[in-house]
């Protein structure tokens, strides 16, 4: 904390008034910006400087700035969440840039997720896929005890390792063809590792992949782009996980 | 107004199950019959609104969010209590009890904390049964680990996101119901008022935050999981949406509020370190396991801390608290940070921050096992901080983190408005003055799953409701009410911004309001919050237009309502001339610098009446009575 200095930036953003209109990239000077600041709290300080010149604010989500609701987001310089790995756009600070430095910022693009205004995109089709599967049917009140299912630390660590997915959309933005199977892969893998999501692993897959393919969503072509720019680091191979569980689903099991 | 608690009678460890027998039941038939609004989606929301459809209430939910899965639950890092006593270690659901009641400076209701502490086991079965992966030891058997004000480890936890895992269980049960029709849900709606007919709690009027538009929605009964106030002081690890105005409307409604100056700074967070900037980071409790609380023992030392020698370092929490040590309650670790600083022996650049240091732990058990236990919390230290925490000791201060102050609730949860239900930190009465570390999910799980299904049934069932719609005057009266305060925000085109406001207010908060107050601040702040809130009327500048996603406008409202909420927090702290947990008023201290209670006149909850604008507020007093804790000065000595 103690090398803060400041630096001055030239920021390319993406304007788009609605759904329907065009949209552009907007120039704007970020001057005077402490390279301790967050990338966030940078936008913060052009919105303020926006506000009093009378002109409109750069609308963008963001909400915990710690890292973990999935809520903020941006494609960074042609990166989503920006250049630092395994990092959201909430933790990532302006050490990382140069004085001088000309940053473009644009929303997640993806035919599934419509821009709402500006940075801010739509992203219930990430809900509804969730809806489609992924979870475990069971009523509160009637559960056993908890250590009645012992599950090995190692098995556990891999359906938490999967379970980390903050539903950001960085892999459907990072994707060339917007595919969800990352995020679809990272649900199918932790409840398909656990006992206690055996029983529906064959629907689940079935149903989340079915639903993903309506939404609008691409197909995966291993391209990889999803593992390297996910800010939480969810392996792809729970993308092996995912298509291993769709194919046992498919072929041996008795769901339609 | 006489406040009554409806506490059942009979035994403590009786009250519950007795209450639930008396409860009139709705027919599984019937529960189709009922609409339940529940606003807020995250632990005692989502969990309340998935189980409320399990049943077969007809359920709509809101949230401010994008998605329901996004809520502040979310980022809870450390652990849920529960009395399993996994370990061995002697823990039942009295300790869980006994711990609570007096790690909150026995302010909180006997009857509610003990059965917090019952339903705490069926919260971590039903968790697990949902695939919430839990730490597991080798044997595959559950983990625990310790946490403040607490000598057994009842903590369970996964990794150091466990808020995001319990909520991502509760969501999924929620998605779930959302699947099946039974769950309609609303998410980018931000509930501006309450719609009160015939006395009853029948609606809400909300604004869709994208297109601007007001919408109403009409129930049998409406259920309030909005959260915390914390962002009252600008600068809080709450997250940047949450606010009080759902809660804060309800009760110019009517809803009286209930201990609004108990709030909780948590010891452990990042340090402030700009004027720029616009939130604060946790670093989880559970780091103080393994973590040595340390300042240097000369005022003034500006060594870099490995230069510090061990005899000049002073851990000052071993020190003071030798059976307790660095696992203190967090009202008290905060207030010791504070006092080491004001003696000048804080450290870093802004010498307000004391070291939390790793180096003995990595020592004894290895950089993999801490790293094991800790590596995301470290990482996010790092990423804020560029200093690396396996190397250096972490830099932590104080932080605005919870309010325990929340709207009045009875037993049943339901506020003085009949059919306002209030869950989780938006209520008031479980955590007294101090909530313990990782009784928070407890809480808001507790409410959503296991409390709230039975006790509204028993008020669905014994009220008559006339027919309402939204095409009732009260609606339409409600409505008009809320557009007219959003045109104004508009209409004013002053020159100072929403976050300006804010930031001073938060400011004025900290500064008299906070980790340690006395009369003479109060008053002071009081006066600067009235001038701050006439300027605000006169001089806010929001830009843009009502139809439009438009996020200043948002943030006006909050701040509106935090310009009038924070006098009322300033009010109670001034009328409650004790110390007591997190209320620390300077007048009222032991010879040790410990807050000093006063049972004789003190020992009640404050909830505040709304009487109008700028009128003051009417107090009424719910009484406390401890039957089965002796009352004692807290000691963790």
């Amino acid at each position: 904390m103690t090398t803060a200095k400041t630096i001055n930036l030239e920021l390319k953003v993406w304007r788009q008034k609605g759904p329907k209109d065009r949209g552009k990239l907007e120039i704007y000077d970020a001057k005077e910006i402490s390279t301790d600041m967050s990338f966030l709290e940078m936008l913060d300080v052009v919105n303020e400087q926006l506000t009093l010149e009378g002109k409109d604010p750069i609308a963008f989500d963001h909400d915990c700035r710690e890292g973990i609701c999935g809520m903020c987001g941006t494609v960074v310089n042609g990166r989503a969440h920006g250049p630092e790995k395994g990092t959201t756009l909430c933790q990532l600070h302006m050490r990382h840039f140069s004085d001088g430095d000309t940053i473009v910022i644009e929303p997640w693009r993806a035919r599934a997720f419509k821009v709402i205004k500006d940075l801010a995109v739509d992203r219930s089709a990430f809900d509804t896929l969730i809806q489609a599967g992924g979870y475990v049917s069971v009523n509160a009140g009637g559960a056993q005890d908890a250590n009645c299912i012992p599950i090995p630390q190692e098995v556990a660590e891999k359906a938490m390792d999967a379970a980390a997915c903050i539903g950001c959309g960085a892999c459907v933005a990072a994707c060339p063809n917007a595919s969800a199977m990352l995020f679809v892969s990272a649900k199918v893998s932790q409840l398909a590792l656990l006992p206690q999501g055996k029983p529906e692993a064959a629907q689940r897959a079935l149903s989340m992949v079915r639903t993903m393919d309506e939404l609008g969503f691409g197909n995966c072509t291993n391209e990889t782009e999803c593992e390297a720019e996910c800010p939480k680091e969810i392996s792809i191979t729970n993308i092996a996980r995912l298509n291993r569980e769709f194919f046992k689903a498919g072929f041996f099991s008795s769901v339609e | 107004m006489r406040l009554d608690a409806k506490i059942p009678g009979g035994p403590l460890t009786e009250k519950w199950d007795r209450h639930r027998f008396e409860l009139k039941l709705v027919n599984p038939a019937n529960k189709r019959k009922y609409d339940i609004i529940v606003v807020g989606t995250g632990l005692a929301g989502g969990s309340a609104a998935a189980t409320l459809a399990e049943l077969g209430y007809n359920v709509k939910n809101f949230c401010i969010q994008d998605s329901p899965r996004r809520a502040h639950s979310i980022a809870a890092q450390g652990g849920i209590n529960a009395a399993k006593n996994y370990q061995n270690e002697g823990d039942s659901v009295w300790r869980l009890f006994y711990d609570t009641v007096k790690g909150g400076d026995f302010r909180a209701r006997e009857g509610n904390v003990y059965r917090l502490a019952q339903v705490s086991n069926n919260i971590i079965d039903q968790c697990v049964a949902q695939g919430v992966p839990f730490a597991r030891d080798y044997g595959g058997l559950l983990a625990n680990r310790s946490f403040g004000g607490s000598q057994v480890s009842r903590t369970f936890y996964a990794r150091g996101q466990t808020g995001q895992q319990l909520l991502l269980g509760a969501y999924s049960s929620l998605s779930r119901q959302i699947a099946l029709g039974k769950v309609k849900m609303f998410p980018r709606r931000e509930m501006l008022d309450l719609v009160v007919v015939d006395g009853q709690a029948r609606g809400i009027v909300v604004r869709n935050l994208i297109t601007g538009e007001t919408e109403c929605h009409e129930a049998h009964a409406v259920v309030l999981a909005t959260g915390g106030y914390g962002n009252v002081f600008f600068l809080s690890t709450n997250a940047m949406g949450s606010n009080v105005t759902a809660a804060y409307r309800a009760h110019k409604r009517g809803a009286l509020f209930a201990n609004p100056c108990f709030t909780q700074i948590h010891p452990t967070c990042i340090p402030v370190h700009g004027d720029y900037q616009s939130k604060l980071t946790l670093m989880s409790e559970s780091l103080r396991n393994d973590g040595r609380v340390w300042v240097p023992k000369k005022p003034g030392d500006t060594r870099p801390p490995h230069e510090i020698p061990e005899s000049e370092r002073d851990y000052y929490l071993e020190r003071r608290y030798p059976s307790f040590g660095n696992l203190v309650p967090r009202d008290v670790a905060s207030r010791n940070a504070k006092a080491q600083c004001d003696e000048d022996k804080g450290v870093g650049d802004t010498k307000l921050a004391v070291y939390l240091d790793f180096a003995d732990a990595i020592r004894r058990d290895g950089k993999d096992a801490i790293e094991k236990k800790y590596g995301n919390l470290f990482q996010m230290y790092e990423k804020i901080t560029a200093q690396d925490p396996y190397e250096t000791p972490m830099m932590i201060y104080p932080a605005v983190h919870y309010t325990m102050g929340g709207l009045w609730v009875d037993y049943n949860l339901m506020s003085t408005i009949p059919g306002l239900f209030v869950l989780g930190e938006a209520n008031f009465s479980d955590h007294g003055a101090n909530r313990l570390g990782a009784s928070a999910l407890m809480q808001g799980l507790a409410d959503g799953y296991f409390v709230i299904p039975y006790t509204i049934g028993g008020y669905l069932a014994g009220t008559s409701f006339s027919d309402v719609t939204t095409d009732h005057s009260a609606f339409r009266d409600t409505t008009n009410e809320v557009a007219e305060h959003v045109e104004k925000l508009l209409s004013i085109k002053g020159k100072r911004t929403v976050d300006d406001f804010h930031r001073e207010l938060g400011l004025t908060m900290w500064d008299y309001c906070g980790m340690s107050r006395n009369d003479e601040g109060l008053e002071k702040a009081r006066k600067k919050i009235q001038e701050l809130r006439g300027e605000f009327w006169e001089n806010v500048l929001v830009p843009g237009s009502n139809n439009d996603f438009n996020q200043s406008l948002e943030r006006a409202g909050r701040v509106a309502d935090f310009l009038e909420f924070g006098e009322l927090m300033v009010i109670d702290a001034l009328a409650r001339k004790e110390s007591c947990g997190g209320h620390f008023n300077e007048a009222h201290q032991t010879e040790e610098n410990e807050a000093r209670r006063d049972d004789e006149n003190f020992c009640h909850v404050a909830a505040w009446e709304y009487t109008g604008d700028d009128k003051e507020p009417g107090l009424h007093k719910e009484p406390l009575v401890f039957e089965n804790v002796q009352l004692t000065q807290r000691s963790y000595k």
